[in-house]
């Protein structure tokens, strides 16, 4: 075996022994890798790059893009806002029924996103036993609103960010929550001063998942939303339309999409790094 | 009944293990409290600084109750005067030296700007000045251990508490911060308590040491007193020296491990301890001829250990002991392991004093 | 997500419309025993055909597959149901199928000129009619009342056939209608009525009938109304050729033709 000069660099620097993964582990990782990015390539190498902006700019993408966007940055903020306060109480509390109460708040993870839709439909629909009341008393019906979607996608994002949450405040060290108290913060002010910046990279990353899994929701939204365009319809439903008409429409829509996730996850990541080494 | 300072009964169970221990501290007084690993050092100050809650007894601060199994009083750990400087400093990460420093005066009311003039003012007589916008994990063990010390003080505690300071540090580090510490805690108006395994800690830091073993106070002293006359097997080893129980007499003490010591005038009866300075041993590898000593036993090379300037002999016989030399006279007597020498020790050198 | 909304309708089917299916394969199954003619095809009648069919066939075509499996014995016919538009796609895609009946020329019309079939019959036609929940909230009396704003309205989504029939609908009548949503297809617009999350629907004559007393129907008058053929054919590179020749067959026969009118379908 040899070492060439910049492995030599590396491991001297580093300390470190070979990088070099072994052929069981490499084999595997290389597979996944395709998996994940030959579909993507399958989108780039389809799309009808000629006629493009033609076909986006017929296809009312922005009205969907706008919609998506927006709807899934109110419901990760809903989802912070509940969420981490939730996720607080299952780390950190003790009271009956608390295992009951996690397995409860994670079932929307496992759940078939259509069910969730169904289930809404039937709690908050005009005729759900407490939208019926919505509509009585205050005239207010939530389907096929824009509400609806952000509750959609709300129901199927937070549990993202609740369990990140959940398992930052779990693994994280309790020790300097005791060393605040014995300074004088009161555990609302233990809580803002040190528990949430200690947990904030994950608070971070469970809202970037919360936020993706949101701009990515499809079956609970048509369930409980709908679909019309500018109102109710996001871009996944409008990507899933598109399909069955105009296929490039579809391709270009997904590309869209790509595109815009791919830039806002590399936005926050290089700001957390920035934030971290500072 | 009145009395300012530190007044405890603490009662904590925890699992198995029970701690009951009284301690008491004057205020401008250090009080040492050693022990071994488990023996309830630091649930004791856990239980001071409100972190713990007592299963009984009670703790008062200058007369104000802070906790008291009997009626259920208790003050919150972020109400109680107590600066608490812990084992892993626990500074902040995500906040620079100044802000962890401010840290207290500011959840304790004071404005932003107040509070970090306050925390300045801690920085620069802790020599830390040039620090004071780095992150925690920049910093020296030493630097952190002054941060830590800093931040707990500038919380203005009537109390401070102390999570055995010094053992994360190196030793070159330990002494610098030690004696710094030692000045510091000269100048704190309210009691200290510190916790520590070191004994060497405790004698240079403390005006006077609490033992702790298995959850109870087993001796309580100035430095001096416990040095001198350890009461444990552990205590003796801390400071070094062979302990021997046994049963006094008019001229002597029976050992209970076999042996007899012979020592006059030492005034005591019945149950007593006698203690013995490694390096008050004579060895010789023939039977010694009249001598001084009054004291002439055999016994078996068990063990031999390098400390920095002197060899230490582990001894089996009647009685066991740990025996200092020097390396030349290891080399002069020709003493290895599993040879059979003879001992010496004067009576002088044999303290007994009353279990 | 394609995988997502069959899930979908078919969950939201069997919550709303628990049943619905019942009502009109009764009577068509008192028929089945005059089915035995065409059993006369050749032995190569036999083993698995998948047939794709527009979702306004789900209860005929569930009772035509049980009749057609009764009556060749030996073979087994899987249904899926969805919008014709997405069931072409999924046919010019290449899903391994054997047969395709759409709920318009259109879509058939994709198929054939993609290659994947060849010589499509029409076996039905479907005029369309407003279905509102049995309490009538919205108080529909006909086309003209979906124009109101305060009638909250589920369409089909234009791309499907229910949807361009029902466009064709408003346009004979002359009215604008601003549906809250545009469903992927007919049966998640007919569950929307009966879920009572809204006032109307415009649907097949076929779904209302299906539906039996949870929905009503608010029959369209015959000069405004518009009508969908729905085609179907046995696909070019079907894995079972002769058998999916045979169901066509039926679907096209007196028998086919029975459960089909009594579903509420008009011959062609």
């Amino acid at each position: 075996m040899t070492l060439d000069a910049r492995e030599r660099q590396r491991r001297a620097s580093t300390g470190g022994a070979s990088r070099r993964p072994p052929a069981p582990l490499l084999v595997p990782a290389l597979v996944g890798v395709a998996f994940l990015v030959v579909p993507l390539l399958g989108l780039l190498v389809r799309a009808p790059w000629g006629d493009a902006w033609r076909i986006l700019r017929e296809s009312q993408a922005s009205e969907a893009l706008r919609l998506s966007l927006w709807t899934s940055s109110v419901a990760t903020v809903i989802a912070l806002v509940v969420g981490v306060p939730l996720a607080w109480l299952l780390a950190r509390s003790s009271f009956p029924g608390l295992r009951l109460v996690r397995a409860l708040v994670t079932l929307p993870l496992v759940l078939p996103p259509v069910v969730g839709g169904v289930a809404l439909l039937l709690a908050f629909g005009r005729n759900g036993f407490l939208g019926r009341w919505l509509d009585e008393w205050f005239g207010l019906t939530i389907p096929f609103s824009p509400v609806a979607v952000v509750m959609a996608e709300t129901f199927v994002a937070m549990p993202f960010l609740v369990v990140t949450v959940e398992g930052a405040l779990r693994a994280a060290n309790q020790g300097y929550e005791q060393a605040a108290a014995t300074l004088g913060a009161g555990r609302m002010t233990v809580f803002r001063r040190v528990t949430l910046p200690m947990v904030a990279p994950s608070l971070a990353a469970g809202a970037v998942l919360c936020w993706a899994r949101a701009l990515g929701e499809f079956g609970a939204t048509i369930t409980f939303a709908g679909s019309f365009p500018g109102r109710t319809q996001t871009m996944p439903i409008a990507v899933y339309y598109a399909l069955e008409t105009d296929p490039d429409a579809a391709i270009l829509l997904s590309l869209v999409l790509l595109l815009v996730s791919v830039a806002i996850l590399v936005a926050l990541r290089d700001r957390w790094l920035r934030g971290g080494t500072v | 009944m009145s009395s300012r300072g530190l007044d405890a009964r603490v009662e904590v169970r925890r699992g198995g293990f029970v701690l009951d221990a009284a301690v008491r501290a004057a205020p401008g007084e250090v009080l040492a409290v050693l022990g071994p690993n488990g023996s309830g050092k630091s649930t004791l100050l856990g239980a001071v600084a409100g972190l713990v809650p007592l299963a009984g007894g009670s703790i008062r601060l200058d007369d104000v109750v802070l906790d008291d199994a009997s009626t259920g009083a208790f003050v919150e750990a972020a109400h109680r005067p107590v600066g608490f400087v812990f084992q892993d400093y626990r500074l902040f990460p995500h906040l620079s030296v100044l802000d962890n420093v401010a840290f207290s005066p500011r959840v304790r009311g004071r404005s932003r700007a107040e509070a970090r003039a306050v925390a300045a003012g801690w920085l620069e007589r802790l020599g830390l000045a040039d620090l004071s916008r780095r992150r925690p994990h920049l910093l020296s063990g030493g630097q952190a251990q002054r941060v830590a010390l800093g931040r707990a003080l500038a919380g203005s505690p009537d109390l401070l508490l102390l999570d055995e300071p010094l053992s994360a540090l190196d030793a070159r580090t330990r002494l610098d911060v030690q004696a710094e510490l030692r000045t510091h805690l000269a100048e704190f108006g309210g009691p200290s308590l510190l916790v520590t395994h070191d004994p060497l800690e405790a004698l240079v830091l403390a005006d006077r040491l609490v033992v702790l073993e298995g959850g109870r106070v087993v001796q309580e002293g100035s430095p001096a007193e416990v040095a001198r006359r350890p009461a444990t097997e552990y205590v003796a080893r801390l400071v070094g020296l062979n302990l021997y129980a046994g049963t006094a007499d008019a001229d002597g003490v029976a050992l209970e491990g076999g042996g007899r010591f012979v020592v006059p005038d030492h005034g005591e009866r019945g149950e007593v301890l006698v203690a013995l300075r490694p390096s008050a041993v004579t060895v010789s590898a023939q039977p010694p001829g009249p001598s001084s000593a009054r004291n002439t036993w055999a016994a078996t090379i068990s063990g031999l250990t390098l400390l920095t300037d002197r060899v230490r002999l582990d001894l089996d016989g009647e009685p066991s002991c740990l025996v200092d030399i020097t390396p030349a006279a290891v080399a002069d007597l020709g003493l290895s392991a599993g040879q059979r020498v003879w001992l010496s020790a004067k009576a002088v050198d044999l303290e007994v004093y009353a279990r | 997500m394609r995988r997502a909304v069959t899930t979908c309708v078919v969950l939201v089917a069997g919550l709303g419309l628990a049943g619905c299916g019942s009502g009109s394969s009764s009577p068509a199954a008192s028929t089945t025993a005059g089915g035995g003619s065409s059993a006369s095809a050749s032995s190569q009648v036999a083993g698995d055909i998948t047939v794709l069919a527009a979702a306004s066939l789900t209860e005929s075509f569930t009772t035509i597959a049980k009749q057609f499996e009764a009556a060749h014995p030996g073979t087994t016919v899987t249904l899926s149901f969805g919008a014709s538009s997405a069931l072409a796609t999924q046919v010019t895609s290449g899903a391994p199928a054997d047969v395709f009946a759409s709920a318009s020329a259109k879509n058939m019309d994709a198929v054939v000129s993609a290659g994947a079939a060849t010589d499509p019959k029409t076996f039905a036609q479907n005029v369309m009619e407003i279905a509102v929940p049995p309490s009538n909230p919205g108080g529909v009396t006909g086309v003209e009342s979906l124009a109101g704003s305060g009638v909250k309205t589920a369409l089909c989504q234009e791309q499907v056939p229910c949807g361009a029939t029902a466009a064709k609908v408003f346009a004979n009548a002359g009215v604008t209608v601003k549906p809250v949503t545009l469903e992927p297809d007919v049966k998640s617009v007919l569950s929307k009525v009966t879920l009572g999350e809204v006032d109307a629907g415009v649907v097949y004559v076929t779904d209302v009938r299906a539906a039996g007393d949870k929905v009503e129907g608010i029959p369209i008058p015959a000069d405004v109304n518009a009508s969908t053929s729905y085609p179907i054919a046995a696909l070019d590179d079907a894995p079972n050729a002769a058998t999916a020749k045979a169901f066509v067959d039926y679907v096209l026969s007196a028998e086919g033709a029975k459960v089909l009118t009594a579903a509420g379908f008009e011959q062609p």
